[in-house]
């Protein structure tokens, strides 16, 4: 919302000098956000009223410019003969002006916004002294459309341009709170002003409306929830080509908004002025009487934009016999619009339900400035004061007649009463404000107060908040009033004393043990996005009934191809290996922790919840139980070198060992053992895919990645990975001690001749509990095949490490329980002991 | 060995004269002094203190003597014999430091070598200020907060005061879940998290609340669709405005040194009324200490505490919102927010594992 500052000061008593940053700052202070604080002020040297004497026509050039002569006072103009002529040659390549017309005028030595000196200079074969201006080139707006045409009679050549076109004025640019529809107006923002400094407010609203007689035009609201007031008036005779005062030009460029004619101008003004959005029709074009209705499924209206628009049951319109003609409050349509013969005026000041323009406007994706108000909640007590001062203007700048009817029918709900304990603002805050300030501060706002005490013998205040505050409907809205217009700099800091809390929770300290405990080992974190496509997970060569492809998708993804939500941490790790490797990176060891979404195969429908109360356990049982899974994993991917190369010798490349590996590592940060099982599962290389389990119970997967899948993702050959859920891992708070036995071990080492299908992980499971209480440990230290074994079979070597907790065993306990271990080995695989 | 003899006769015993026995330790040490290494020491040791040396030879003609003269000789013998040894000791000690410290020479490696060989990994920045945060409010006595990232509409929005057809709720850049209808989003704050804590936990709480939230912004300097915020919620009796200032006060003071503090503007949210945007004084700013916008906060709107199960009239608290991006960016000074989240290691593992 843009308004100037001149604007501002005809509506309060700010004393002169008042700088504008000093009112930005009461802004800020008391919430309102600025953005900006535009001074005009940057045009320098001579800048004068023009009047167009003569126009030729240059035709000789690639587009057509015009060689003016320019009337521009004597003292501005070029002398002849030691004779003041009065008159400039100027150079233009605008065509939106005619001779006779006023115009701003750039003389030589007037220096533009962006330090655009204008000098005598030749162009086009002639010499030009000078430039006439557009709005944009003065640094007044946005608009580009030509130059500016001041309405005949406005100012005389060779005056001086500045004043009239407000160049001494602010412009404040501030970003307005939903909750604060009241404050897109000028009437608004000049009560906000008032009450942050403390100055008398002169509201343009209050103003006495002239008696009518009858109707201007009938009216039907057939939906008063949608629809609580609707206000008409007519204006006729009115002068089509009648241009709009320069000063209503003025604020509406210095608003940000375009002149377009006098009839839409001045609804647009008296919106920026009171917040009150109007519309204009042109009384002819309309058939019969006004009906304010829902739109039905699929009935169409073009807009005036042109584009034909497809309504909903929801949408409110404004009709007549022949059907739609506009979006209530959002757009107007084309066919009743306003054009350059209307003369037969017919305004409109309607209030809306909120919601209902929200969810339109939103629908059709028209954010018009009409609608932001709207849905931010229009002042219901205003409207036939905005149509009043519409119409007055159309008579005054226009020639029209006002009809003698005016219609006004609904009947909106103006507002509630609010009761507050008295104290509630200094309870709120912390601060202790005095006497008198609540109540002052709330009439400051407009609202009605009375001031008592309740049963209890409690201070209270009622207050009826002004019909433009419709979002004060309980205590703490009010108390946001008090606090805001006394400012929040006002609050002391004062720590509170927190109850003293149990600290991190064991899975919190978990997921951080394990990030630490892969950066340590060599992995870098990534955080990336969770999005994927289906093409990425066909790539994985994820089958079709594989649940990794049961993902959420987004209706509005910001990427068409990566519209799912990840059921597994590996697409985002793919992303961020592949970018890291076209950077140029080689050796690669990333991780992440993160959650992924799985969706629930029985969901329950979540419940529809009000907030008024809260919902019952079973409400909420089932409005959890919507929400998909979101468990985290923590997933590892490898590729290049896992030992770089160097003085030491070759390196080492990463393999699936390293991949089970950094399974190992997060499971030992996380305080559990891993069980590693032979599986096969995409997108692994189906030899090279171990799966992990933890408690027998599978938890993730480890491995090299298939070269298919490498291939189809194009990423580095043998490039491995691992990736498991955390939140299946036992949370062990507290672990037993081990009791250590201070006895030397028995050391054996025993090597076991299997079939090579036989998995190690197993074999040594086996030999661990064949061995008996008295096995303390294992450990593999060679697995052989070759010319020393038969065909198919594989040497398994492991040290067994015998200890009891109460004595120093003898060679025979030893080897007995060694027996045993090889033993069960041989009866569960076969195993024989390597002669 | 001898027994005692009567025939003492002096002469006959000349190698005990204390004379030869001078001259014997006399040898024996030069010998060792000359020796140049261990092994020409060692043929000194057998020439000078083994069994056939001069002073081997003295001893034995010990037994020889008669008792008194026997026990004046061999005091004389052990002193020589004491006298060669500590010199054979001192050369030996003083041959095998040399020895030791060639070798050590001979060992000397480059020790500038690259020592790079087992590669370091790293935490994200991201993580480690997240954990630091954490660390931060349980320092305080507050406890963490986790929770799911794709949510209900109710707890992203209805819980939190947001109309069903407010302008608010379209002001979030929402990303929806498919299909048309499912009331869910990804979340757009943490804020969810409060009210699934505050229907789920006795009261009073004190909780923050790091996690990743969504926004649909295209993703460049400054915006990022996936992105960090804590959030901070305490309800209990008589909790102030005062005290939301005194609590970010003291975040303020840990996250950018003594100096720091906090200042409210107020502002608008659905779920707190009255609401504050929050700006926070950092001295190391670029070009010079300044305010930067941190966040939004407020007291918790009685509405939301009435959609969880909680008594306005009993209960009040505050809540407060800032982004962990934003925050690192200008704690660390990163002028793009996408070397945050591209997850390239040269980014990444400066920042190694201590934040």
């Amino acid at each position: 919302m843009r308004i100037p500052v001149s604007w501002l000061a005809q509506h309060l008593e700010l004393p002169e000098d008042t700088t504008p940053d000093a009112i930005a700052e009461a802004f800020v202070r008391i919430g309102h956000e600025v953005e900006d604080v535009i001074r005009l002020d940057n045009v320098s040297g001579p800048l004068v009223v023009g009047r167009v004497e003569s126009i030729e026509e240059l035709a000789e050039f690639k587009k057509p410019i015009r060689y003016c002569v320019v009337e521009v006072g004597d003292e501005n103009g070029n002398t002849e003969d030691g004779k003041p002529t009065g008159r400039r040659n100027i150079i233009c390549g605008a065509r939106n002006f005619a001779e006779g017309d006023l115009i701003v005028a750039a003389l030589p030595g007037a220096v533009l916004p962006g330090d655009f000196a204008i000098g005598e200079r030749k162009t086009y074969g002639r010499m030009s002294q000078g430039m006439i201006c557009s709005i944009s080139e003065l640094g007044l707006g946005e608009d580009h459309a030509g130059i500016m045409v001041l309405p005949p009679g406005s100012a005389e050549p060779g005056d001086d341009a500045k004043p009239l076109l407000g160049l001494d004025d602010v412009v404040i640019d501030l970003s307005i709170t939903p909750d604060k529809g009241f404050a897109m107006s000028a009437r608004g923002l000049a009560r906000e002003l008032a009450a942050a400094l403390d100055l008398d407010y002169h509201d343009p609203a209050v103003v006495e409306l002239p008696e009518t007689e009858g109707e201007s035009w009938p009216v039907t609201i057939e939906d008063e929830v949608g629809c609580p007031r609707f206000v008409t008036r007519r204006v006729t005779g009115v002068d089509p080509a009648a241009p709009s005062p320069l000063w209503l030009r003025r604020f509406l460029t210095l608003s940000g908004m375009r002149s377009i004619s006098l009839a839409v101008d001045v609804t647009n003004y008296v919106m920026l002025l009171l917040g009150q959005p109007l519309h204009a029709f042109d009384a002819t074009k309309l058939k019969g009487g006004i009906i304010v209705r829902r739109a039905t499924e699929g009935e169409k209206l073009k807009t005036l934009d042109g584009v034909e628009r497809t309504l909903t049951a929801e949408d409110m319109l404004v009709c007549d016999e022949s059907g739609p003609l506009s979006i209530a409050g959002v757009m107007g349509g084309e066919h009743s619009e306003i054009d350059s013969e209307t003369t037969d005026v017919l305004i409109e000041g309607a209030t809306w339900d909120p919601p209902s323009i929200s969810r339109t406007a939103r629908r059709h994706k028209l954010p018009s400035e009409a609608a932001k108000r709207y849905e931010r909640a229009t002042d219901p007590a205003i409207n036939a004061v905005a149509v009043e001062l519409a119409a007055q203007l159309l008579v005054e700048h226009g020639d029209g007649t006002i009809a003698r009817g005016r219609t006004d029918v609904g009947s909106p709900v103006l507002s509630t009463p609010v009761t507050m304990p008295l104290s509630l603002p200094d309870r709120v805050a912390g601060v202790n404000y005095g006497r008198g300030v609540t109540a002052r501060r709330l009439q400051q706002i407009g609202c009605q107060i009375e001031v008592g005490t309740d049963e209890q013998g409690v201070g209270v205040v009622v207050a009826t908040p002004p019909t433009w505050r419709s979002d004060l409907t309980q205590p703490a809205d009010l108390v946001e009033e008090v606090l805001r217009l006394e400012g929040y700099h006002t609050i002391p800091s004062e720590l509170p004393a927190a109850p003293g809390g149990a600290g991190l929770t064991a899975a919190q300290r978990r997921k951080r043990r394990v990030a630490s405990a892969l950066a340590v080992s060599g992995y870098t974190e990534v955080v990336p996005f969770p999005f994927t496509g289906a093409k990425t997970l066909d790539a994985m060569n994820l089958a079709a009934d594989d649940p990794r492809r049961n993902a959420v998708a987004l209706l509005n993804p910001l990427e068409a191809d990566k519209n799912l939500l990840i059921t597994t941490l590996l697409p985002s790790l793919f992303e961020t290996l592949s970018r890291n490797i076209s950077r140029g990176q080689r050796d690669l060891a990333l991780f992440h922790i993160g959650q992924v979404t799985l969706p629930r195969t029985d969901a329950p429908k979540a419940p529809q919840l009000g907030t008024d109360r809260r919902p019952t356990d079973e409400e909420l049982a089932q409005l959890t139980g919507s929400v998909p899974a979101q468990p985290v994993h923590v997933g590892a991917i490898l590729a290049g070198k896992r030992e770089p190369a160097g003085w030491w010798g070759p390196g080492r490349e990463a393999t699936w060992a390293d991949a089970v590996e950094a399974a190992r590592t997060v499971a030992a940060a996380s305080g559990v053992e891993l069980e590693i099982v032979a599986a096969d599962l995409a997108p692994w290389h189906p030899g090279r895919c171990a799966q992990l389990r933890v408690g027998g119970f599978p938890v993730g997967h480890a491995g090299e990645l298939h070269p298919k899948v490498l291939e189809a993702l194009g990423l580095p050959k043998r490039t491995c990975a691992m990736e498991l859920d955390l939140d299946l891992l036992p949370l062990d708070e507290r672990r037993p001690a081990p009791i250590v036995s201070p006895y030397p071990p028995a050391l054996q080492d025993i090597a076991l001749v299997v079939d090579q299908t036989v998995p190690v992980a197993q074999l040594i499971d086996t030999v661990q509990q064949g061995g008996g209480e008295l096995l303390e440990s294992t450990q593999l230290f060679d697995v052989y095949a070759g010319d020393q074994v038969a065909e198919g079979k594989k040497s398994v070597a492991v040290k067994l490490v015998f200890r009891a907790q109460d004595r120093t065993l003898t060679a025979e306990e030893a080897s007995a329980a060694r027996d045993a271990a090889i033993a069960a080995a041989g009866e569960r695989h076969g195993a024989t002991l390597r002669a | 060995m001898s027994g005692a003899n009567d025939l003492y006769d002096p002469k006959e015993v000349a190698a005990l004269a204390p004379e030869e026995l001078q001259r014997a330790v006399t040898q024996a040490s030069a010998a060792f002094a000359a020796a140049v290494s261990l092994d020409e020491l060692a043929t000194a040791r057998t020439a000078h203190l083994g069994d056939k040396s001069p002073i081997s030879l003295a001893r034995r003609e010990l037994g020889a003597l008669p008792p008194k003269a026997r026990a004046d000789a061999g005091k004389r013998v052990n002193e020589v014999r004491t006298q060669a040894q500590r010199a054979f000791d001192d050369r030996r000690a003083e041959l095998e430091a040399e020895r030791d410290a060639k070798v050590l020479v001979e060992e000397t490696v480059d020790v500038t070598l690259p020592w790079n060989r087992v590669p370091l990994g790293a935490r994200h920045p991201l993580s480690l200020l997240c954990d630091h945060i954490a660390d931060v409010f349980v320092g305080m006595g507050w406890e963490i907060a986790d929770g799911p990232e794709l949510e209900s509409e109710w707890f992203n929005f209805d819980a939190l005061n947001f109309g069903k057809d407010h302008p608010a709720r379209a002001m979030q850049d929402t990303f929806y879940v498919a299909p048309e209808g499912s009331e869910q989003v990804l979340r757009t704050h943490t804020s969810p998290v409060q009210a699934r804590e505050l229907l789920s936990r006795d009261l009073p709480i004190y909780l923050a609340c790091p996690g990743r939230v969504y926004r649909t912004d295209e993703l460049d300097a400054t915006h990022t669709p996936v992105f960090h915020q804590v959030e901070g919620l305490a309800v209990d009796k008589g909790l102030t405005m005062a005290n939301l200032k005194g609590t970010l006060d003291a975040f303020a003071r840990a996250m950018f040194g003594p100096e720091s503090k906090i200042r409210l503007r107020p502002s608008f949210f659905p779920f707190t009324e009255p609401s504050a945007e929050m700006d926070v004084w950092f001295p190391q700013k670029k070009g010079g200490a300044g305010w930067v916008e941190w966040g939004g906060c407020g007291m918790v709107n009685p509405n939301v505490l009435r959609a969880c199960g909680v008594d306005p009239e009993v209960y009040s608290g505050f809540a407060f919102g800032m982004g962990v991006e934003r925050t690192l960016q200008f704690r660390n000074g990163l002028p793009d927010m996408r070397d945050m989240i591209e997850g390239d290691v040269r980014f990444t593992q400066p920042f190694g594992i201590a934040d």
